[in-house]
């Protein structure tokens, strides 16, 4: 046990915590290089496309070092978007250390912070790296006096790499084998494992990932999950090389899988501890806090028979996805559908996404929400992130909605346009510090349905892209909330439906109505887009009937042109549905929400 | 015929050839024939291919229409545009109104028994009567074949900068409607039938199904809207054999010099995708009265045509715009009106 090193590899998004990762496996000769390809651990084609880690990775690597001893290094690559901290947190649950990445041009940023603070929690040793120092603009002095003054750690033991160009790979791994604790354990107690992550295959079943911090387990032993009691034979244990590969046993101290036949979702919890049924542990792990969605918007397939499609999509994704919470729900404009939680709008984008492309489905997003608390005249209470569950507002004594306590580290030329920014959205900022001469982190506290939408980008464009964001969940404040809803020829279409601050309503309905206009299709009549809070209607647009237009000619080239033109402006839009009698776009119903005119 | 040379091995039998683009009859009818002869050593064309040529009125003497009869061709296309000598002057045409007249009368005399005017109307100022007239004056010899284009503005085009600058007021979009309907129910009456937006047909028995009205339209045109292979030569010519269409770039003096050298000019190409090939099958099918093979369509990709399309269907269907039977899917004549603004509801359910 004393040769084996658990460790994650944490940082800001984007700092090369995967390119690393690729580094590492090529080191330790785990991939044939003719099987290799660059984020290696990135499997899925949405992190592939968009270049980002979603979902954690484990590989164990053997490494043999300079004291002639082999090691095994039990590497877990995670997600650096602040959306997926939950799988952060529940990967540095199965570790003894952690490799704090710093891109050296980058410096510092918000969820660099954030990653070392749940490090710490988790009472991790920590190896700083400096990344990136082959990029022109690397300032390693620089990063070094940060992570001094910033992250309070020896600037001196910090390893600088180059993940790209290979640089610093040997002293990377020499610092796990030296400086990293070996897990502690014993392997004759009886079994105690913590499941930190799962996912579903479709020949197996349930692929259990677990970390062993006492005892052993092995094919044939029949375990038990202590919150529900439920014992399942084991039928396969294993490691991580890309590919399972099956062990005789994993015993304290090691990190592998364990398969047993498991094929629903309930029977299996991140955060669940697994002992044997006939000699079990005295006390669990004390597992995981639940992850907390914070945005809800409904899905709907577009075909109208695509119901059941949806809900076999979803329980799949669910598999792999424990924290995606659902139940159904229903639209008059759209039928049948699920009320989803999500832990943040990329979230929700991954979702979708994997729901389109692993399930062949078309979909309608709503527009997303927060949760409110109203406090009824009659003094109970009523959770509600649904605006098509909105009550009767005379009867609401209080609302209350979320708020968030944000941090921004920004170099302080910005400080004026985040502060903008900050109270535009109905922030205020609680106070300051400087981080280094010239860098400033900024507190506010801001309402989260402020946020979840467009602040992060607008935060980027503002700062140049300097600017970095972290924030946790504080509270809840009384508000004043109003539902705004559209009415599209009349009709009022209850999935555009949205609950804003009262202060905003007028203004939002406008761009709502905007929004929708460009949105929509010209179709055969004339349609009106309004927006109304309760009965008053208090923005318009109207987009005007079809335009008589023929193109005369259409030969040879004409064809290519006409069509280059029809693929622009289907673009974005994909599929439509019949609400009523107006055929309204997907993406018309996450549009509501957009701030930008773009 | 250099580059239908190098293009010989296009390995296809032609069952038409259109010479045209450009004004080919200022040439000679000696250096049409040896066109035609080149295209006739480089490629299969069939013995009774439609053999087009495009002239313009102020370009042709009987001589030389009776010179491209013999050396081969078989329909001529004739660039009337108008017959009133102001709109003439408008389009910018070099011909007078009794040059059109002559072009047909010559071109009857010379013995072509298949001929297509080009007519353009929803020009600034005109009225139903005077378009009315113009259609008149074309149907005086019974050509057999008319393609009616309504005027575009195309950006880049001295005519769109006079419209900018405010020199004259284009018709309205009622108007505009109006002469499109009444072009197709004077031809009809006439014994004009329409199978494309703009290209008509005589029928010659008063059954359109009759071979009559089928052999008077035009084989060449239609190509383009059946996703038939067809080869194009010249500078900026496309070509199409699915799914790939490529063209020769419009440059004329790069054109001359890459072939004297040997080598094909420069060219693009594009290799069209399920979805866009789709998209295209839905434009062209909807510009031509029989509309969309929904047979065909469903075939060619493997999809539910009413159920992928049926949201946007019922609706137009309901608003007289699109008639849809067994395996058909058409614009009606009023839909034809919108048929710019119908497709992209049908391609956004793509
Ligand atoms: N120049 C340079 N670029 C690097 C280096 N390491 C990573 N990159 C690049 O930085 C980008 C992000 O790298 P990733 O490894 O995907 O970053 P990550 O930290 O895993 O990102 P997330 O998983 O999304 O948080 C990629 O374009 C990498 O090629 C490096 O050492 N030098
Ligand atoms: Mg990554």
């Amino acid at each position: 046990m004393i040769n084996i090193r658990n460790f994650s590899i944490i940082a800001h998004i984007d700092h090369g915590k995967s390119t690393l990762s690729d580094r590492l496996i090529q080191a330790t000769n785990v991939v044939l290089d003719r099987d290799f390809q660059d984020q290696i651990l990135d499997t899925m084609d949405i992190e592939r496309e968009r270049g980002i880690t979603i979902k954690s990775q484990t590989i164990c690597l053997p490494y043999t070092a300079k004291d002639n001893q082999t090691y095994m290094l039990n590497l877990i690559d995670t997600p650096g978007h602040v959306d997926f901290t939950y799988e952060v947190s529940r990967a540095l649950a199965s570790c003894e250390g952690a490799l704090l990445l710093i891109d050296a041009s980058q410096g510092v940023e918000a969820q660099t912070l954030a990653n070392l603070y749940l490090a710490m929690e988790h009472n991790l040793k920590i190896i700083p790296v400096i990344n990136k120092i082959d990029l022109p603009s690397a300032d390693v002095e620089r990063i070094k006096q940060q992570i001094e003054d910033d992250l309070g750690l020896d600037p001196e033991s910090a390893i600088l790499t180059s993940a790209k160009e290979g640089t610093g790979i040997e002293e990377v791994l020499e610092s796990i084998v030296k400086d990293l604790p070996p897990p502690a354990g014993d392997p004759e107690a009886p079994l105690k494992a913590l499941i930190f992550d799962s996912h579903y295959d479709p020949y197996r079943g349930t692929v259990v990932n677990f970390r062993v911090f006492q005892g052993r387990v092995q094919a044939k032993d029949v375990v038990t999950f202590m919150s529900n009691d439920v014992a399942h034979k084991v039928e396969e244990v294993g490691i991580f090389q890309i590919v399972r590969v099956p062990q005789k046993q994993l015993s304290a101290g090691q990190v592998g899988y364990l398969i047993a036949g498991i094929k629903t979702v309930s029977d299996t919890r991140c955060g669940d501890t697994i002992t044997l049924r006939d000699r079990p542990c005295s006390a669990s792990m004390p597992g995981f806090k639940e992850a907390k969605p914070v945005v809800f918007s409904s899905i709907y397939p577009v075909a109208t028979d695509g119901y059941e499609e949806l809900a076999v999509g979803l329980e799949k994704l669910k598999l792999n996805d424990a924290s995606l919470i659902y139940e159904k729900d229903t639209s008059v404009a759209l039928g049948f559908g699920f009320r989803c939680g999500f832990l943040g709008l990329l979230h929700l984008e991954v979702v979708q996404e994997r729901l389109e492309r692993e399930y062949g489905l078309s979909l309608i997003m709503t527009a997303p929400s927060v949760r409110y608390q109203l406090i009824m005249n009659d003094g109970s209470t009523l959770i509600i992130d649904n605006p098509s569950l909105y009550p009767d507002p005379t009867k609401i004594q209080t609302t209350m909605e979320p708020f968030i306590r944000a941090s921004i580290i920004i170099p302080d030329r910005y400080m004026g346009p985040v502060m903008k920014l900050c109270l535009d959205r109905r922030g205020s900022n609680t106070n300051y510090q400087y981080l280094t001469s010239s860098r400033l982190e900024m507190f506010f506290e801001l309402p989260l349905a402020e946020v979840v939408y467009d602040f992060y980008d607008k935060l980027k464009s503002i700062t140049k892209g300097y600017g970095s964001f972290d924030y946790e969940l504080k509270d809840y404040k009384e508000t004043d909330l109003a539902k705004l809803d559209i009415l599209i020829n009349g009709e009022r279409v209850d999935a555009l439906s949205q609950l804003v601050h009262k202060d905003r309503a007028v203004e939002r309905a406008k761009r709502a109505c905007e929004k929708l206009r460009d949105e929509i299709p010209r179709q055969q009549f004339k349609i009106a887009v309004q927006g109304a809070v309760g009965g008053n209607i208090i923005a318009r647009k109207t987009i005007s009937a079809f335009r008589k237009d023929v193109t005369a000619k259409c030969y040879g080239g004409d064809v290519t042109r006409k069509r280059k033109l029809l693929e622009k402006q289907k673009k974005g839009k994909k599929r439509m549905k019949m609400v009523g009698q107006v055929m309204i776009p997907q993406s018309a119903f996450m549009s509501v929400l957009k701030t930008d005119t773009d | 015929m250099i580059e239908m040379n190098l293009k010989s091995g296009f390995a296809l039998t032609f069952d038409s050839l259109y010479i045209g683009g450009g004004t080919p009859s200022v040439f000679g009818a000696e250096t049409i024939g040896r066109i035609i002869e080149a295209a006739h050593r480089s490629f299969n064309i069939l013995k009774d291919a439609e053999i087009t040529l495009e002239v313009n009125p102020d370009t042709i003497t009987p001589e030389k229409l009776e010179g491209f009869r013999r050396g081969g061709v078989n329909r001529i296309n004739i660039g009337v545009q108008s017959y009133n000598p102001e709109n003439l002057n408008f389009l910018g045409r070099l011909h007078s109104d009794s040059d059109a007249d002559l072009a047909g009368k010559w071109a009857r005399e010379a013995g072509f028994e298949n001929i297509c005017l080009d007519l353009i109307y929803g020009i600034p100022g005109q009225t139903k009567k005077a378009w009315v007239a113009d259609l008149e004056r074309a149907l005086s010899f019974a050509p057999e074949h008319l393609s009616c284009y309504l005027l575009t503005y195309e950006p880049g085009t001295p005519l769109d900068a006079s419209r900018q600058k405010g020199r004259f007021h284009p018709l309205n979009d009622d108007k505009i409607s109006d002469l499109f309907t009444s072009t197709i129910e004077f031809l009809a009456a006439r014994g004009y039938a329409q199978y494309e937006m703009s290209n008509f047909a005589r029928i010659d028995s008063d059954n359109t199904e009759k071979p009559g009205f089928e052999q008077n339209r035009s084989r060449h045109n239609r190509k383009y809207w059946l996703f038939t292979p067809y080869l194009g030569l010249g500078p900026t010519s496309h070509s199409f054999k699915e799914p790939e269409r490529f063209w020769n770039q419009p440059d004329v003096p790069d054109y001359i010099n890459e072939l004297a050298a040997g080598r094909l000019p420069p060219s693009g190409r594009e290799m069209l995708s399920r979805s866009q090939l789709m998209m295209e099958a839905i434009y062209l099918g909807l510009r031509q009265t029989e509309g969309i093979r929904t047979e065909a369509f469903e075939e060619k990709f493997a999809v539910d045509f009413q159920r992928q399309f049926s949201d946007t269907l019922e609706g137009l269907e309901e608003k007289g715009l699109i008639r849809s039977t067994q395996n058909r899917c058409a614009l009606t004549h009023k839909g034809m009106l919108f048929l710019d603004s119908i497709v992209p509801l049908l391609v956004n359910q793509i």
